[in-house]
């Protein structure tokens, strides 16, 4: 681990800029807080905050149609509302990157997230998506920009893991 | 006296110019779409119900110079209702949803939609922030709202009341793949 484990966001945002991506379609989450922050303060990215994930996949979609590259960031629990909107990327092969930062999976302290959560990779595999599991702050960014490529070079379908390990626990009382 | 739906559709992009991008949403409005002349500037949706919207304001923010239209039924646009306050934090410029509303569900049988019992979409519009919001129930409307889709400088919303029945259905290309590929190939976007 570097003495910088705590920028990871920072470099996940780097890796996004080098990507070309131009439209980050988001709902608020405190695992992305400081991503979501970067990417509102950035003039050459469009922030738009969704009111429910699916508009992300849909958003995503019409950025490819006009020439340029989005990612969706969520939580776990967005991936389940997101799931027959994932045909239209699949039915049409549009590139679509996801960063979901996972709940219910390590320490977690709300059963209400474990459902969704214990079957986000299933779903994903499901939906034709390729994915890259981050556990660790050094590992995000190379991640991260394999996806990248691997996303854009080919009009796939991927999601960036980030475990909630990475993340760390919500505190729930302050 | 409502309005006919293809010919609204045929008002709406009669002399439309290669700077429209035209996004139907799944079922009718795709086959009026397709109705009114193929075109590789239109993005036919077989799928994706509630997604036009998004879709939308995806390609408008990528595209500034160029007019977005997304054209889609009130069963279609109550599905992502949620993406009108989405489009009301941003309010691209060249923006415009207009829904074609007959208050039933076509595609499934005409059973009863929302917007039938009362719900009213140009007050969930005004009430997401859109300024320029339009209720079209005559010819005198549509061609008010035809002009000022030539014109577009603002985000708009538009509901225009339409007769509920059934023209006969005029397919467009299913490939979605492909109706990618043209589309893009169509405005310039490199592959």
């Amino acid at each position: 681990m570097s003495a910088h484990a705590h920028d990871w966001p920072d470099r996940l945002f780097d890796t996004l800029k080098r990507g070309g991506i131009r439209q980050v379609g988001y709902v608020p989450d405190a695992g992305h807080a400081r991503l979501i922050e970067r990417c509102r303060a950035d003039d050459e990215i469009h922030d738009v905050a969704l009111t429910t994930e699916e508009e992300g996949i849909a958003l995503a979609a019409g950025a490819w149609l006009g020439g340029e590259r989005a990612a969706l960031l969520m939580q776990s629990s967005g991936l389940g509302n997101c799931i027959n909107m994932l045909s239209l990327a699949r039915t049409c092969r549009f590139p679509l990157l996801m960063l979901i930062t996972m709940r219910g999976e390590w320490e977690e302290f709300n059963p209400w997230q474990v459902p969704m959560g214990s079957i986000v990779d299933p779903v994903l595999k499901l939906c034709e998506a390729d994915i890259y599991r981050v556990r660790a702050p050094d590992e995000v960014a190379g991640a991260a920009e394999r996806a990248v490529q691997h996303v854009f070079g080919g009009e796939h379908i991927a999601a960036v893991i980030l475990s909630q390990e990475l993340i760390g626990k919500k505190v729930w009382t302050k | 006296m409502s309005l006919e739906r293809r010919d609204a559709m045929a008002a709406l992009l009669a002399g439309r110019g290669d700077d429209l991008l035209l996004v139907p949403g799944l079922g009718s409005t795709t086959w009026d779409a397709m109705a009114a002349g193929d075109n590789d500037r239109n993005f036919y949706l077989w799928g994706a119900m509630g997604g036009a919207t998004m879709i939308g304001l995806g390609l408008a923010l990528a595209q500034p110079k160029r007019r977005v239209a997304v054209i889609t039924g009130d069963g279609e646009m109550l599905m992502g209702l949620g993406s009108l306050a989405t489009i009301g934090i941003r309010q691209p410029r060249n923006l415009a949803v207009i829904v074609f509303d007959n208050g039933v569900y076509g595609e499934t049988g005409m059973q009863p939609s929302h917007t039938q019992g009362g719900v009213d979409l140009i007050g969930v519009a005004e009430a997401c922030g859109i300024k320029q919001c339009l209720d079209v129930r005559d010819q005198e409307g549509l061609d008010d709202l035809a002009r000022r889709l030539k014109s577009l400088r603002e985000t708009l919303f538009a509901r225009i009341i339409i007769a509920a029945d059934e023209p006969l259905r005029v397919l467009p290309l299913r490939d979605g793949v492909a109706l990618k590929e043209r589309f893009r190939a169509a405005i310039g976007v490199k592959p």
